[in-house]
């Protein structure tokens, strides 16, 4: 794929994050008396660029590498082979201690916010965690301060900074989970399906939480989930992955009016929509069978065994990303028969 | 009907108080007839059915009325109730494993119903076996019924578990967040076959999840649960096009959807479920609702109908 295809031609911006033919492969050993090690492509050939201000959304099903990706941008895994270029600055493959000073400006938010928050440090502690590591120079009270004011900004009440995760809900502790990444004024939020674990009233709290925070201060973010309906309230573009592979990546409206791959517009037409009418007269494209195992890939598309439209080439030849317009690119060789 | 909850109320004791987890509930469903249960965890919408299956917890009791198909079965001995559960109703879960015994073949699991219950030979029970793991669309049916839970997909245990609650052809199934733990693309799979299969047996459903997307293109009525009790309950059309219940209303707003393009903040209800040790002396959800006034923080609403063959918890007169 061309760097033009790439890039948003025409915008004239630079981008904050640029990642080109982003690997990552975990080694997993089989067999019994003969043993081998054969390669997970967990994430296979990703590239993209992500814009000041910009949310990418990041779509698919269980295993299709989301969670790996956003591991291997930030570098909390050693990608296997391609750049992530953050700023201008080659961070693949940087140890901890060169990475610390990019961390400042790279923050996740987790799924299960109760999991990742430590159960035996007081939120206050939790939340200024950052700080100690990155601004060691402030004292205790200005960093209390700098808590309070994002306790604040996030809804939680600034009373509570001596309290305990296990006493907090779970939308109040995504809350925490949000607080933490926010408090060095990061550019870019990695959010890990931060709202997949929350009861459906709860979810709009935090997604108006976090789109707030990302017009205050001009967040980028990446944005993964499985859910399509929150993804596109979010997201300015979106990528769909699977098993590991980019099928598809558009502006939200395109990807969502004009999807061009096969299984972009399954997983569209797959979404249950709260509307008796609209869904029992709905067509619905189901896909046959099951996601194949990672350890076995089908050869070419790795869609293809699941597709309506597979023809032989489709086993023989992988597609690469094609250029549909400006803002729009596909991986299928039938692209053009939708 | 074919099943009539009335006035059931479920209660857990615990070292820190008793949980209200079902309070004063009162559910119908007709024969053939699927209704869907909503509500968000914490909503006693799984406990209900848990306390009609016999299935609850140690320190759970359960007081009310569970009629169905003209029989009282609240409280039924457990040797009456097995006469009854994966015959008579029968109930999936969200994670198939935890209803699939690993230990056991799929073939062991699927025929012990059938010749314990209808008394056929073990070869006419794995015949009956296999038909229904074809039905719920299991490919090379023959193969996997020799296999073990744990060589089947996600997608294929809820497939082979659903095979199981209705080998025995029940009059209804109750399906608990059926397609919660599946990819979306499993899901549309799977609520096809439940869909199918209620009307290729003329069977009814019960589907309870959290997901108003999942219930509206299958359910004919809805009732929606909230802080243990039944706050509304109306035809589909009725609660997705005309929600009468304040939280209904808040649910629906509260979610993005495909089906409109808005890009405006999402309408997210304020505050978090109850406390269900500590519920509030009024409605539930008053804490909650932008609508309360002081009755509402004062006293429990009942259920009443409201016209158009419909009820709502809610001392509200209308929405609009």
């Amino acid at each position: 794929m061309s760097d033009a295809a790439i890039s948003r031609s025409g915008s004239g911006r630079k981008p904050i994050l640029s990642v080109r033919g982003l690997k990552v492969y975990f080694p997993i050993v089989i067999g019994g008396l003969i043993r081998k090690t054969v390669p997970l492509k967990a994430v296979d050939e990703v590239s993209f660029d992500l814009y000041p201000g910009e949310t990418l959304g990041v779509v698919g099903e269980s295993g299709c590498g989301k969670s790996t990706l956003a591991r291997g941008i930030l570098q909390l895994l050693q990608p296997t082979s391609g750049s992530v270029v953050w700023l201008g600055d080659h961070i693949e493959g940087l140890p901890a201690a060169g990475m610390k000073k990019y961390r400042e400006d790279m923050q996740i938010i987790f799924q299960d916010p109760l999991a990742s928050l430590n159960p035996r440090m007081t939120i206050g502690d939790i939340i200024a965690e950052p700080l100690t590591v990155h601004r060691p120079e402030l004292s205790s009270e200005e960093r209390k301060q700098q808590v309070r004011e994002i306790m604040e900004q996030v809804g939680l009440l600034p009373l509570m900074i001596n309290r305990y995760p296990h006493e907090f809900s779970g939308g109040q502790c995504q809350r925490i989970g949000v607080a933490r990444a926010m408090i060095l004024r990061p550019k870019l939020i990695v959010c890990d399906e931060p709202v997949s674990a929350l009861d459906v009233s709860i979810q709009a709290q935090i997604i108006n939480l976090i789109k707030g925070l990302q017009d205050s201060f001009g967040l980028s973010l990446i944005f993964i989930s499985h859910d399509l309906s929150i993804v596109r309230h979010i997201s300015h573009r979106i990528m769909v992955l699977y098993l590991g592979n980019m099928m598809e990546m558009a502006d939200k409206r395109i990807l969502y009016e004009h999807p061009r791959h096969p299984y972009t517009r399954a997983l569209i037409s797959a979404v249950p929509l709260p509307d008796p009418e609209l869904e029992k007269n709905k067509k619905r494209l189901v896909l046959e069978g099951d996601l194949p195992s990672p350890l076995s890939p089908p050869s070419g598309c790795v869609f293809r065994t699941r597709c309506p439209l597979a023809q032989d080439i489709c086993a023989r030849e992988k597609p690469t990303m094609t250029v549909v317009s400006a803002t729009h690119q596909v991986a299928c060789h039938f692209w053009q028969k939708s | 009907m074919l099943l009539d909850i009335q006035n059931l109320t479920t209660r857990f004791a615990t070292p820190e108080g008793e949980v209200f987890a079902v309070n004063d509930v009162s559910l119908q469903v007709e024969a053939g007839q699927c209704l869907g249960v909503v509500g968000e965890s914490g909503s006693g919408k799984t406990q209900v059915f848990m306390s009609m299956m016999g299935l609850l917890a140690k320190n759970g009791r359960a007081e009310g009325t569970v009629n169905f198909n003209g029989r009282q079965i609240l409280g039924l001995e457990a040797a009456e109730l097995n006469r009854l559960r994966g015959v008579e109703f029968s109930m999936i879960f969200q994670d198939p494993m935890t209803s699939l015994n690993p230990y056991l073949r799929i073939s062991k699991q699927m025929t012990e119903v059938l010749v314990e219950h209808r008394g056929i030979t073990e070869r006419d029970a794995a015949a009956k076996s296999i038909d229904m793991l074809k039905l719920v669309g299991i490919p090379e049916a023959e193969k996997r019924f020799r296999m073990y839970p744990h060589e089947f997909s996600g997608g294929m245990r809820q497939r082979a578990m659903i095979a199981m609650a209705l080998i025995c052809e029940p009059k209804l199934l109750i399906a608990d967040e059926p397609t919660t733990a599946l990819d979306v693309t499993v899901q549309a799979q799977i609520l096809e076959l439940i869909a199918g299969l209620g009307r290729k047996l003329n069977m009814a459903t019960v589907l309870i999840t959290h997901d108003l997307g999942v219930i509206a293109g299958l359910s004919d009525r809805v009732t929606v649960m909230y802080g243990g009790r039944v706050v509304e309950e109306a035809s589909v059309t009725d609660v997705f096009h005309n929600p009468q219940h304040p939280y209904t209303r808040g649910l629906l707003e509260s979610m993005p959807r495909l089906d409109t393009r808005s890009d405006q903040a999402l309408h997210a209800i304020p505050g978090q479920p109850p406390d269900l040790q500590a519920l509030p002396a009024g409605c539930s959800f008053a804490p909650r609702c932008f609508h309360a006034f002081d009755r509402c923080r004062q006293e429990i609403p009942r259920l009443r109908a409201i016209g158009g063959n419909r009820v709502k918890a809610c001392h509200l007169e209308a929405m609009v």
